[in-house]
């Protein structure tokens, strides 16, 4: 009942970065799901460096989700029960996430903040080939 | 002498033992017309369903639109499709009904009988979820991933154990064709499980009002409850046909007649109506892994009735402080089902969780309030 091998060959994508305006959270479908790449503000930027990492359910720092500060890129799955946050949304902003299905809120850099979600949003592996361009997968 | 045949021949008298010269209690109430009604739903699901699956593509490009073409272009689709629907809802109310006067009077004493109806209980709740997913709209497809992410609790095996079942990294074709298969499977299972269930029954008759156990004033089953069974089904197709009929959809979510979207998650989520109460407890523990269990819980606790109660009268109606607590039981089931649907906001949040502390509080309450009612009677 495993991944079929056609399943496992699209499991990589190529996103153009200069496509994403600032302060704006763009959704793309990989493996299935949705990849969402964040171009973060200053100010998002900073609110989310600012954050006390003992106050956080899942405590990670801001620098280790992102290899780039400006570029927030997650899996778009609550990692409550699967479903979908919805972006600039919930309490935790600027850009923050909210999932409407059982109401857990994300920060900016994708860190649970409150609600039944266990986990931050999954940071997928991906590499920058040049400055506007990464390969996720 | 000669004999009669049907209480001869080795399969003829099988039916006969079942139908007509079963002894059965002549008190039982309208309440012990649900088992028959149960498997009357059976069947009709299962009729219908093969119907269905002759039209019906098993494909995340075509499922949405061969439910269409169903409901559209094949002969009376749209009858069978919708008394399809509609029969689940009716199998579920069939369902709680059944549970409820089980536990009103400790039916659960007949411990192989409840066991096993217990399980047939969860057998019919993963057919009629797998069932929901297959018309691959929005809710279909969102109540397929939050159901099957809720095995992603279970620490370290979880993810992978997720990504077997869907068959890929997210809901999709793969989960779909194995989703239908299992659908149409698991009704024939179901019906093994319910010939085992009246193979227990029938080792010890069926329980009663009064919870009289020995085999004082019995009846044959033919015709006096034949006759009452048949006339409970006949009410209870009218029921359906006329709800079919009158408004297929009251009961489904406006929400499905979308095609399934795997970018956006609708705003307020939910699953079907009979789902509701075991939804609000798990969305009311704030942790997954605690929902998942008081989900789970919700219906496994089922399991231990025959062991935790035990007492001197078998029916609840000897019992004034446990028929209350019944009937709270019941209301606060309502109420779960009424915050199942709102969305996950103040005051719904708190109101779900106390109901949820209620409701689990039932299973330990009531043993004790029978223990204490018997030491004052006795």
């Amino acid at each position: 009942m495993a991944a079929s091998a056609d399943v496992l060959a699209l499991a990589k994508i190529e996103i153009n970065l200069n496509e994403i305006p600032e302060g704006k959270s763009v959704s793309f479908k990989w493996r299935g799901k949705p990849l969402f790449v964040r171009h973060r503000t200053k100010e998002e930027i900073d609110v989310a460096k600012a954050v006390p990492l003992n106050s956080l359910r899942d405590p990670e720092p801001d620098e280790a989700r992102c290899q780039k500060p400006e570029f927030l890129v997650v899996i778009g799955v609550c990692t409550h029960l699967g479903c979908i946050p919805i972006a600039d949304a919930g309490d935790y902003g600027p850009g923050g996430y909210y999932c409407p299905c059982h109401g857990s809120h994300y920060d900016a850099a994708g860190r649970i903040r409150r609600g039944p979600a266990p986990t931050n949003l999954e940071v997928p592996e991906y590499t920058f080939l040049n400055d506007n361009t990464i390969i996720v997968g | 002498m000669k004999m009669n045949l049907r209480k001869t021949h080795p399969l003829i008298k099988i039916f006969n033992n079942s139908l007509i010269d079963l002894p059965t209690p002549s008190s039982i109430s309208s309440l012990w017309n649900f088992g028959s009604l149960l498997g009357l739903c059976l069947t009709l699901q299962i009729l219908t369903g093969i119907f269905l699956a002759m039209h019906y593509c098993p494909n995340i490009e075509l499922a949405f639109n061969s439910v269409a073409h169903i409901c559209r272009n094949v002969n009376y689709g749209w009858l069978i499709r919708t008394l399809h629907a509609n029969g689940a809802s009716f199998f579920f109310i069939c369902l709680y009904i059944h549970i409820g006067r089980g536990l009103y009077y400790s039916s659960y004493n007949l411990k192989e009988t409840w066991m096993i109806g217990v399980t047939i209980f969860f057998l019919v709740m993963a057919t009629a979820f797998l069932g929901y997913v297959l018309p691959w709209g929005q809710m279909s497809f969102w109540g397929a991933t939050v159901i099957t992410n809720l095995v992603s609790a279970i620490p370290y095996l979880g993810t992978s154990i997720v990504q077997w079942i869907w068959g890929g990294f997210a809901v999709d074709n793969a989960t779909l064709t194995r989703f239908f298969a299992f659908h149409f499977l698991l009704p024939f299972i179901i019906t093994a499980f319910v010939i085992i269930h009246l193979l227990f029954l029938h080792q010890t008759g069926s329980n009663n009002p009064l919870g009289t156990m020995k085999n004082i004033d019995k009846i044959p089953f033919h015709p006096y409850f034949t006759y009452k069974d048949i006339l409970g089904m006949l009410i209870m197709l009218f029921l359906l046909t006329f709800l079919t009929l009158y408004s297929p959809y009251f009961l489904g979510d406006p929400d499905n007649f979308t095609p399934a979207n795997p970018l956006v998650t609708p705003a307020h989520i939910k699953p079907e109506w009979y789902f509701l109460f075991a939804y609000a407890i798990l969305r009311s523990i704030p942790n997954k892994l605690g929902g998942v269990i008081a989900l789970v819980l919700s219906i496994a606790i089922l399991y231990i009735m025959p062991f935790t109660n035990k007492k001197k009268f078998n029916s609840t109606q000897f019992y004034p402080i446990n028929k209350l607590l019944f009937w709270s039981m019941f209301t606060t089931i309502l109420l779960l089902t009424w915050i199942g649907a709102r969305p996950v906001e103040d005051p719904y949040i708190f109101i779900g969780q106390l109901l949820t502390v209620i409701y689990f509080m039932y299973y330990i309450i009531n043993p004790m309030i029978h223990k204490m009612w018997d030491n004052l009677i006795f």
